[in-house]
């Protein structure tokens, strides 16, 4: 029984709990309900934290933006083809603080998902997400990126409006920034398409987000040529929070309430802001230089591998 | 005796001393190159049937369509390179298997086998018609050329001996992408590899990337198309998404030159498509042109 199973069970009893008047029976099955989330939902797969990832109820980045800093204001466009909709970017203030604030964003209905192209940019909302972050460093303001994509869009135009180089552009300048850049990863984070908002000094996960080189289908059917192994192949990705955590490619984790973040959507927006302020409060007591440093530090480190050490020739170092 | 094989030897002593690579290397009997007399293959983009052999002495190009064909790494040093110059840099990197994938030691040891490399890539000091540089080639055939923990590292390191020895740097890129069996690690070399770039471009140093047949995915998105000069091999597949990728999203048979390397020079994304005859002069021509004071 996959998670969503499970929350249709929930859901099938917080239905009886609203049909019943009698307190007294509604307390017993407010009870089963919590009991059975604690006992079914705590051990999750891998699988089961890909579902919840692409949850159709899941808070999309707009939610926390607008959660966050009430005085948001949207900044279109890369002064080079158009808008694209699939990143959301503009300056905000968070307790006090402007940031710029650059987000991929899923649609909540059909019509929006086809206007926001289901979160997968084309080239030009990376050059607009980089537009935006060469103006932040102008004026010194520190930066959050919100992951939530499948990957960068694979279409025609896409391809030829250099799909690959924006993201490498990307790549290339964000690693060079001098004002703190803070990432977190809220549902998926597909592939290049992610990362292209992703080299940042610190990199915050939910605990039910996924991050990983290519979606569990298309790994499965590389590999096994069956995408529907994909449940097999969620697990041997290590695609979770915690195994990231593991290997230190993301910094930290923020805890979603149990059985996914739209069970209480409220508190998860109140400890990503509060994990995103805590972050960034230890991050501003550094000098640009030494954000570039780190920054660059982290990512040089990235890879796991052996070297033999030839000048000791018994040895071997990393 | 030649500065490759002189290398390669050095590299085989190491490793008989080392004994802990256990497949005995042949890399020197790899690059000789001999092929038998008999053995043809067929032209993919023709369809007709070429002689290897003459096919070599042709700087593997086919003489019906002049398709060219993928050369491995160490051929490639061969042609560019002049003779008695290449010293490879950064030997001894071991690939290990962060994600326990089953069957991916055994894939990587067949592969050493073959290509006598560590892995996909290998760089180091060469001279282009006297020209210093320090060049880094791909190898397709190693596991499509995909760019894993090892392949990063070390193009991140030969953007950083660049850096040491103030030398401009050529890289002939061919790969598949991001190798998918070391997950989350792959992803990242794209990071580090585009941040060693920023660090060479910040030292006013060229960087000449010369893609070849394919460049896709990962190295696409990073390294390959930040080339100060990018330069491609006509008829070379160059795009983000793979062919296939894209027809399954969009459900449309693609246009005939898609993503080709001459579709992306009319786009935009690349200074010029060379013909594989003219590439070691152009090279020379841009790296003189290039040429530092000190």
């Amino acid at each position: 029984m996959d998670i969503l199973a499970k929350e249709r069970k929930v859901k099938d009893l917080e239905k009886q709990l609203a049909q019943l008047g009698n307190s007294e029976a509604i307390e017993k099955i407010k009870l089963e309900i919590q009991r059975y989330k604690e006992k079914e939902m705590t051990k999750l797969t891998a699988w089961d934290r890909v579902l919840l990832a692409r949850h159709q109820l899941r808070p999309t980045a707009m939610d926390f933006i607008n959660y966050m800093s009430q005085d948001f204001i949207e900044l279109h466009g890369d002064r080079l083809y158009r808008d694209d909709r699939s990143i959301v970017g503009g300056i905000g203030t968070i307790d006090g603080i402007v940031f710029t604030i650059i987000a991929q964003q899923k649609g909540k209905t059909l019509e929006e998902n086809l206007e926001r192209n289901f979160a997968m940019p084309h080239p030009e909302g990376y050059r607009k997400a980089l537009r935006l972050m060469k103006q932040a460093e102008k004026f010194r303001r520190p930066i959050i990126t919100i992951i939530d994509t499948p990957g960068a869009y694979p279409g025609i135009g896409a391809e030829e409006r250099g799909q690959g180089h924006a993201i490498a552009e990307n790549l290339l300048e964000m690693s060079q920034l001098t004002v703190p850049v803070i990432s977190v990863v809220i549902g998926e984070g597909g592939s290049g398409g992610a990362l292209a908002l992703g080299v940042a000094n610190k990199v915050l996960m939910l605990e039910n987000a996924i991050y990983s080189i290519l979606s569990p289908e298309g790994y499965a059917s590389i590999i096994w040529k069956d995408a529907s192994l994909a449940p097999k192949a969620a697990e041997v990705m290590k695609l979770t929070a915690y195994d990231l955590e593991e290997f230190s490619i993301i910094d930290r984790i923020i805890k979603e309430p149990l059985g996914g973040a739209h069970f209480d959507k409220e508190k998860t927006y109140k400890d990503t802001k509060a994990a995103i302020l805590e972050e960034y409060s230890r991050l501003s007591r550094l000098s640009p230089t030494e954000i570039h440093y780190q920054r660059n530090n982290k990512i040089r480190n990235f890879g796991f591998l052996q070297r033999f050490n030839y000048e000791n020739l018994g040895g071997i170092k990393r | 005796m030649n500065s490759i094989s002189k290398t390669l030897n050095h590299r085989k002593k190491l490793k008989n001393n080392l004994k802990i690579i256990t497949e005995e290397s042949s890399f020197i009997k790899a690059q000789r190159m001999d092929v038998p007399e008999g053995l043809y293959e067929k032209c993919p983009s023709c369809n007709r049937t070429v002689n290897m052999k003459s096919n070599i002495d042709n700087d593997y190009i086919c003489k019906h369509c002049g398709n060219h064909f993928r050369m491995r790494a160490i051929d490639r040093i061969k042609y560019i390179v002049d003779e008695d110059t290449f010293v490879e840099k950064g030997l001894g990197y071991i690939t290990l298997n962060p994600l326990f994938q089953d069957g991916y030691e055994e894939k990587i040891v067949k592969y050493k086998k073959e290509t006598n490399l560590d892995d996909a890539y290998i760089y180091g000091y060469g001279q282009i018609f006297g020209q210093q540089c320090v060049i880094g080639v791909m190898d397709s055939y190693f596991l499509m050329g995909s760019m894993g923990s090892v392949v990063g590292e070390k193009v991140t390191r030969s953007f950083e001996y660049a850096m040491y020895k103030k030398l401009p740097i050529v890289i002939f890129t061919a790969s598949g992408g991001a190798r998918m069996q070391e997950g989350i690690f792959s992803l990242m070399q794209m990071a580090k590899t585009s941040a060693a770039v920023a660090k060479h471009s910040k030292m006013g140093l060229l960087y000449i990337s010369v893609l070849t047949h394919p460049t896709t995915g990962g190295v696409t998105a990073s390294f390959a198309t930040l080339g100060d000069i990018i330069l491609a091999e006509p008829g070379a597949l160059i795009g983000f998404a793979g062919p296939r990728v894209i027809e399954q999203t969009i459900k449309q048979k693609l246009p005939e030159n898609f993503q080709t390397a001459e579709f992306m020079e009319e786009k935009g994304f690349i200074d010029l498509v060379v013909h594989r005859k003219e590439l070691k002069k152009t090279i020379a021509k841009l790296l003189a042109m290039h040429r530092r004071a000190n």
